[in-house]
């Protein structure tokens, strides 16, 4: 009978195991799979065309030129490579503006001569419109389709995911974003949370460390919108006063309401790991004459640092991939940040505001897929580095 | 066995009634509108169902396409595209405007600015004008505030306002309106657009001048009705044509005079 039981429950530990290792390892995949897929998207919406007047020879667009010709920053052929014509933006919601319903067919089956006589019409004409409409019309030229280059995105440094004709996704804004106000919170949340976690661990009476300890665990406990409506109520107006700011909303009250929360995952691990230091080596530095300081600072901390650096990861993690108290605070512009005072936009932030809107499979739903790749890498540099840190301490001792 | 029999039955009628229900589907703007009358509607008329869900202007209109609704909301007009895609389907769209919503651009009440035409207000949004005493305000640097790229708000004001161009990349994107009211009430160089309903003591709106300056409109449920205020977007329903017996009774209600005076109770503008 015990032998029976022995081998059910080893079957069901190996089978749940095998079971979870492989669903993450597919949740991973599917993450890659779908971000890669930006990559094969057209840089020109799906579905649609940029069509031309025969006599225009530009054949190549980036999506930036695209966008700012559509803008009306660049008025003119010559800018982007061609003869010195004025650049004729036309889209196809002027159609109905143009033409009549009747004139367009009740199917709208002349839509597309009507598209074609406009654009033959004018040498500047750059139009936008479905490629049903226009299929094999050989009296107009088209702007090659090429897809989304890999450095536009890892390397651009503008976000305009609902830009038409042609959306951009330069991640570069959204990747600083992130890494700066992490920074900022965990230089802010270290020193507080280490003091913290060694007056509950050493130097409080039992008593207070008894009451406190469970305050500071109820702070894990706030939901993070919680955080953000009085990041946004409290703190921003307090930063825009004492720095006189003309914005609040800015990468510091991001890192504050971060350090915040990450404050009593930091205190909670690194306290617990203090305690664990072994009674008789206290006791051993003491007898040697250590004051309580040096006893603190050349055992205790000594002994359980690698405790207390992963309650520091495990802070950072709560940091990086917080969505919600972040989106309240740093003011999402979609900006390289210059410093910590600015409005800044983080991944998550973007996942989290964006994903519920952009049409499954689109390039935008992939693009969001690629920045939680990109999340999913920045965490796993972190990791190591812990690995490779508290690896080295293990070795000295 | 009683119980069992009474069951059976309630879920036999529910099942009847789900048939001659009407399913209205589409954008969020809408959506409180059309939830209100049409519980009003079903009070008036017991033997009516009518679902109503939400999803987007484009979720709606695809709905319509599948036949899986049989009135779209939107809060935008329909794009030629998914015209054409009914068209093509043999679907015949009909439309009608069942409201009005307008827009307010709104600064902190200390902004000394009272007014922008709609080519400054083009210039502040793209990033061309940045500074408030280019438009006769103090020398204070611009904050942009809008709403973030998946809402519908955000479209109307770009088409509205902007011309279709895009906003600035530095624009500053809040995830709700009441965000966008808090922020701009505690920053003094701020700007942003909220809906008509949201307008309240602790923001300012601005007039709005749509012909370069020559008449400036203040935002408010009067200049809007009469139709001087310009950045009113309406808002549609669209049914098949081939359906149109079905829908029509909830449509007459609406626009019938007790419709439109929930309309204006709820904060949009009647036909």
């Amino acid at each position: 009978m015990k032998k029976w039981i022995d081998i059910i429950a080893k079957r069901i530990f190996t089978v749940s195991g095998f079971v979870t290792s492989i669903v993450i390892v597919l949740i991973i995949a599917f993450l890659f799979a779908e971000a890669v897929g930006l990559f094969s998207q057209p840089i020109v919406e799906e579905g649609y065309v940029l069509a031309l007047n025969k006599q225009n020879d530009v054949k190549d667009l980036s999506a930036l030129e695209i966008k700012d010709i559509f803008d009306e920053e660049i008025t003119n052929w010559k800018e982007v490579g061609g003869g010195d014509v004025p650049i004729k933006v036309f889209r196809l919601e002027d159609l109905d503006k143009i033409y009549t319903e009747a004139e367009l067919g009740d199917e709208y089956q002349f839509a597309g001569d009507k598209i074609v006589e406009q654009v033959s019409g004018d040498p500047g004409m750059i139009a936008f419109v479905p490629e049903s409409l226009v299929d094999g019309r050989t009296e107009i030229n088209y702007i090659d389709d090429n897809t989304i280059p890999v450095s536009d995105v890892l390397l651009g440094v503008e976000w305009f995911p609902t830009a038409t004709p042609s959306p951009i996704f330069g991640i570069l804004p959204l990747i600083s974003g992130t890494i700066w106000v992490s920074f900022f919170a965990i230089l802010f949340a270290l020193p507080f949370g280490l003091a913290v976690s060694i007056f509950l661990a050493e130097v409080a009476n039992p008593r207070v460390s008894k009451i406190l300890k469970p305050i500071i665990e109820l702070l894990n406990g706030i939901p993070s919108v919680v955080y953000g409506f009085f990041g946004l109520a409290v703190i921003v107006p307090l930063l825009q006063r004492t720095f006189n700011l003309p914005v609040g909303e800015s990468g510091l009250a991001g890192s504050i309401v971060l350090a915040i929360m990450a404050l009593p995952t930091i205190i909670t691990v690194a306290e617990d790991a203090m305690r664990n230091c072994p009674r008789t080596m206290r006791e051993a530095s003491l007898a040697l004459g250590a004051s309580k300081w040096q006893t603190i600072y050349k055992v205790v901390v000594p002994y359980s640092i690698s405790g207390i650096t992963s309650g520091v990861v495990l802070g950072i993690g709560r940091a990086i991939g917080e969505t919600m108290a972040v989106l309240m605070v740093t003011g999402n512009a979609a900006v390289i940040p210059t410093s910590i005072l600015e409005p800044l936009r983080t991944i998550p932030a973007t996942i989290a505001a964006e994903l519920g809107e952009a049409p499954a499979g689109g390039a935008h739903y992939q693009s969001l897929f690629l920045l939680g790749v990109i999340l999913f890498f920045i965490t796993l540099f972190i990791n190591s580095c812990v690995e490779v840190v508290s690896a080295r301490n293990r070795l000295k001792r | 066995m009683n119980k069992t029999t009474t069951l059976l039955v309630a879920l036999l009628c529910s099942l009847h009634c789900a048939t001659h229900a009407q399913r209205i589907k589409g954008s969020d703007t809408v959506l409180p509108l059309t939830q209100t009358l049409s519980e009003i509607y079903m009070n008036k008329h017991p033997e009516a169902t009518i679902t109503v869900t939400g999803g987007g202007s484009g979720v709606g209109i695809s709905a319509l396409l599948d036949g899986t609704t049989d009135i779209a909301m939107a809060s935008r007009r329909i794009k030629f595209s998914e015209k054409m895609k009914l068209k093509q389907s043999k679907h015949e769209p009909c439309e009608v405007v069942v409201a009005y919503d307008a827009l307010a651009v709104i600064v902190n009440p200390g902004n000394p600015v009272k007014q922008l035409t709609r080519e400054q207000l083009e210039g502040i949004f793209r990033g061309k004008i940045t500074n408030w005493k280019e438009v006769g305000g103090e020398d204070a640097k611009i904050i942009v505030y809008s709403r973030e790229t998946s809402s519908g708000t955000y479209e109307f004001f770009k088409e509205s306002v902007l011309h279709n161009k895009n906003y600035m990349s530095g624009v500053l994107s809040m995830p709700a309106t009441g965000a966008i009211i808090q922020s701009v009430s505690q920053t003094r160089g701020a700007i942003g657009y909220v809906g008509l309903a949201y307008l309240n003591p602790m923001i300012k709106a601005l007039a709005v001048s749509y012909d370069g300056g020559k008449n400036y409109v203040y935002p408010s449920v009067e200049s809007a009705v009469a139709k001087e205020y310009p950045v009113v977007r309406p808002l549609y329903y669209y049914y098949d044509k081939a359906n149109e017996a079905a829908v029509m009774p909830f449509i007459q209600y609406i626009e019938s005079e007790e419709g439109q005076a929930e309309t204006l109770k709820l904060g949009f503008i009647p036909r």
